[in-house]
């Protein structure tokens, strides 16, 4: 796989995400995802970032187009040097209820794109990648 | 701070969503409508998210928030105009919204206040739209 | 820089002779490509092969140093698939030119070694080269076929409207991940275009309902219940009952029919009209029933 394009965008406050959010929606436009496939990228990256946020402390989010093997992908890093996650297997599982709040919605958002990783370690932090491909 | 604007019609209230909204504003929206509701005693609550490109799990969590806490207060909420895309990410994230009255658009949303007022037997009842 | 890449390096020329000349007629295909271009592509691939090894000479292919000759194979596999070259041809290519490789070896080192190193060295990395071309091969082959399955999806689930605001979704064939989502964009675009509050899905075309297939139908009818409009599921067959109940799948929050007649009379009495025989003599009333048109009663299925 090469990167063909890559950009970096701060988490910090909540501005950060929606900005956030519209420019992996810009990406994935520029790409031409089909809507559905956009509006699914671009909801993993609210939720994870959001997370890095709310959870990591804040941290940072790489945008990347990558060429695959007759493919083309957008690629979404997210970093943060927060507390970590100490049971990644719990984390993942469904945790919300609407209304209580409760989960990371990484279970969810894996489920919105193609490919996802998680490395965490407790004290050190934490970085999630995921990849859609079109 | 910017605040998503709360229309009076009647008894209801009338919430059009018409910008990427950040969390914070999430949050104040919450705290208005429930403020509104008791200030104007509305029994009926029409949020329209047709605008909205994304739903992500906090944006449903208020939309959930809302509606039960409007129930408590005595007022149905109907959310209206859910875009497809947003609806097949919803259910992949897991989210189904249980407890959020949903209708196509305002007019089938409102109608289902109107039915919901007439059942609790407050209004007249007879300012239905025909089908 | 190791001893290998250098002695190929250093004898750069004399391989890419020795590679050409000894490619045999399978290979060459002179009926699908130009001695001329050949030529260009065993010394272009060459180059960007010594490119790689100089920097690393193991079979991993990481690295940017070998990203010019990853991009050249997968060019190449592309272009020699479109002319029709088969993938063993393609294949056997980049692997004739172990031959070369080991002669220059032999030539170049006495120890046996080193010469045992420098051969399995040259092994390990040509047949990985040789793959890659197989898996781009493969690649473009499988993005061809998910084009075409997803024209075929689109053509053979159509959405149909069965009156104001009631619409018909007939599924022929098996109803897998990749159909799901063609069918659930389908009918939640037309659901809105159309404004229809009543979506039948009728299922008698479906071979087998297993855990799989009822995830996907809960999946869609969740979409639009989330945005306003409910789902009946009619076509249902008596062994796919019996199926959904010992598989203990919960459609409790779904109504079933069996027949598509029955899900349409339901729609249409859930949106409030009814349907009424004409008189004879022609006379029909419009008031009441709230029907745009007269109708007849629906035929049996």
């Amino acid at each position: 796989m090469s990167v063909l394009k890559r950009e970096q965008l701060p988490l910090k406050t909540s501005s950060d995400v929606v900005a956030a959010r519209q420019r992996v929606r810009q990406w994935a436009t520029d790409l031409r995802f089909s809507l559905v496939d956009q509006t699914k990228l671009v909801t993993a990256a609210s939720e994870l970032a959001r997370n890095a946020l709310d959870h990591g402390q804040g941290g940072l989010m790489t945008m990347e187009v990558v060429n695959g093997l007759a493919k083309t992908g957008l690629r979404l890093i997210f970093e943060d040097t927060g507390p970590g996650i100490a049971d990644i297997e719990m984390a993942m599982k469904d945790g919300f209820t609407t209304g209580s709040g409760m989960g990371l919605g990484l279970g969810g958002s894996k489920r919105l794109v193609n490919e996802f990783s998680i490395e965490s370690q407790v004290g050190k932090g934490t970085k999630i990648t995921v990849l859609r491909w079109k | 701070m910017e605040r998503i604007p709360i229309l009076r019609m009647g008894d209801f209230l009338l919430i059009t969503i018409q910008v990427d909204m950040h969390d914070k504003l999430a949050m104040q929206l919450q705290d208005d409508v429930t403020g509104r509701i008791a200030d104007w005693a509305s029994i009926g609550v029409l949020i329209d998210i047709s605008s909205l490109e994304i739903v992500d799990s906090f944006i449903g969590r208020m939309l959930a928030n809302i509606a039960a806490m409007s129930r408590v207060l005595g007022a149905e909420t109907v959310v209206v105009g859910m875009q497809p895309a947003v609806a097949i990410t919803l259910v992949e994230l897991g989210m189904s919204l249980p407890g959020v009255r949903t209708a196509l658009n305002v007019e089938s949303g409102m109608e289902l206040l109107y039915q919901s007022r007439a059942a609790l037997g407050t209004g007249t009842g007879n300012e239905r739209i025909e089908a | 820089m190791s001893k290998v890449a250098e002695i190929i390096a250093r004898n750069e020329n004399s391989i890419r002779a020795d590679w050409l000349d000894n490619m045999s007629n399978s290979i060459q295909r002179d009926d699908l490509m130009s001695k001329a271009e050949l030529r260009e592509q065993t010394s272009q691939l060459l180059s960007s092969i010594i490119q790689g090894i100089k920097v690393d000479e193991s079979a991993k292919l990481d690295g940017s140093a070998w990203n010019p000759a990853k991009e050249l194979l997968q060019e190449i596999s592309a272009s020699r698939a479109r002319q029709g070259f088969t993938p063993s041809e393609t294949a056997q290519f980049v692997l004739s030119l172990k031959q070369p490789l080991f002669s220059v070896m032999r030539r170049e080192i006495s120890d046996s070694d080193e010469l045992f190193h420098a051969v399995t060295t040259i092994t390990a990395l040509l047949d990985r080269l040789s793959l890659l071309t197989s898996e781009a091969y493969m690649a473009t082959r499988e993005e061809l076929i998910a084009r075409q399955q997803q024209e075929l999806i689109e053509l053979s689930t159509p959405v149909v409207k069965l009156w104001e605001g009631i619409l018909a979704l007939p599924i022929i064939g098996t109803l897998d991940s990749a159909r799901t989502q063609v069918v659930m964009e389908s009918l939640l675009q037309t659901v809105v275009a159309t404004n229809s509050k009543f979506a039948i899905i009728d299922i008698t075309g479906v071979p087998t309902v297993d855990t799989l297939v009822a995830q996907h139908l809960l999946k869609t009818i969740t979409a639009a219940r989330l945005m306003g409009a409910e789902c009946i599921i009619s076509g249902v067959r008596p062994q796919i009952a019996q199926t959904i109940v010992h598989l203990g799948i919960d459609l409790t929050q779904v109504i079933t029919k069996a027949k598509l007649s029955d899900a349409f009379a339901l729609a249409l009495q859930r949106s409030g009209r009814t349907v009424v025989r004409i008189a004879a003599g022609g006379s029909s009333t419009n008031k009441g029933a709230g029907l745009p048109t007269p109708m007849t009663a629906p035929k049996e299925e």
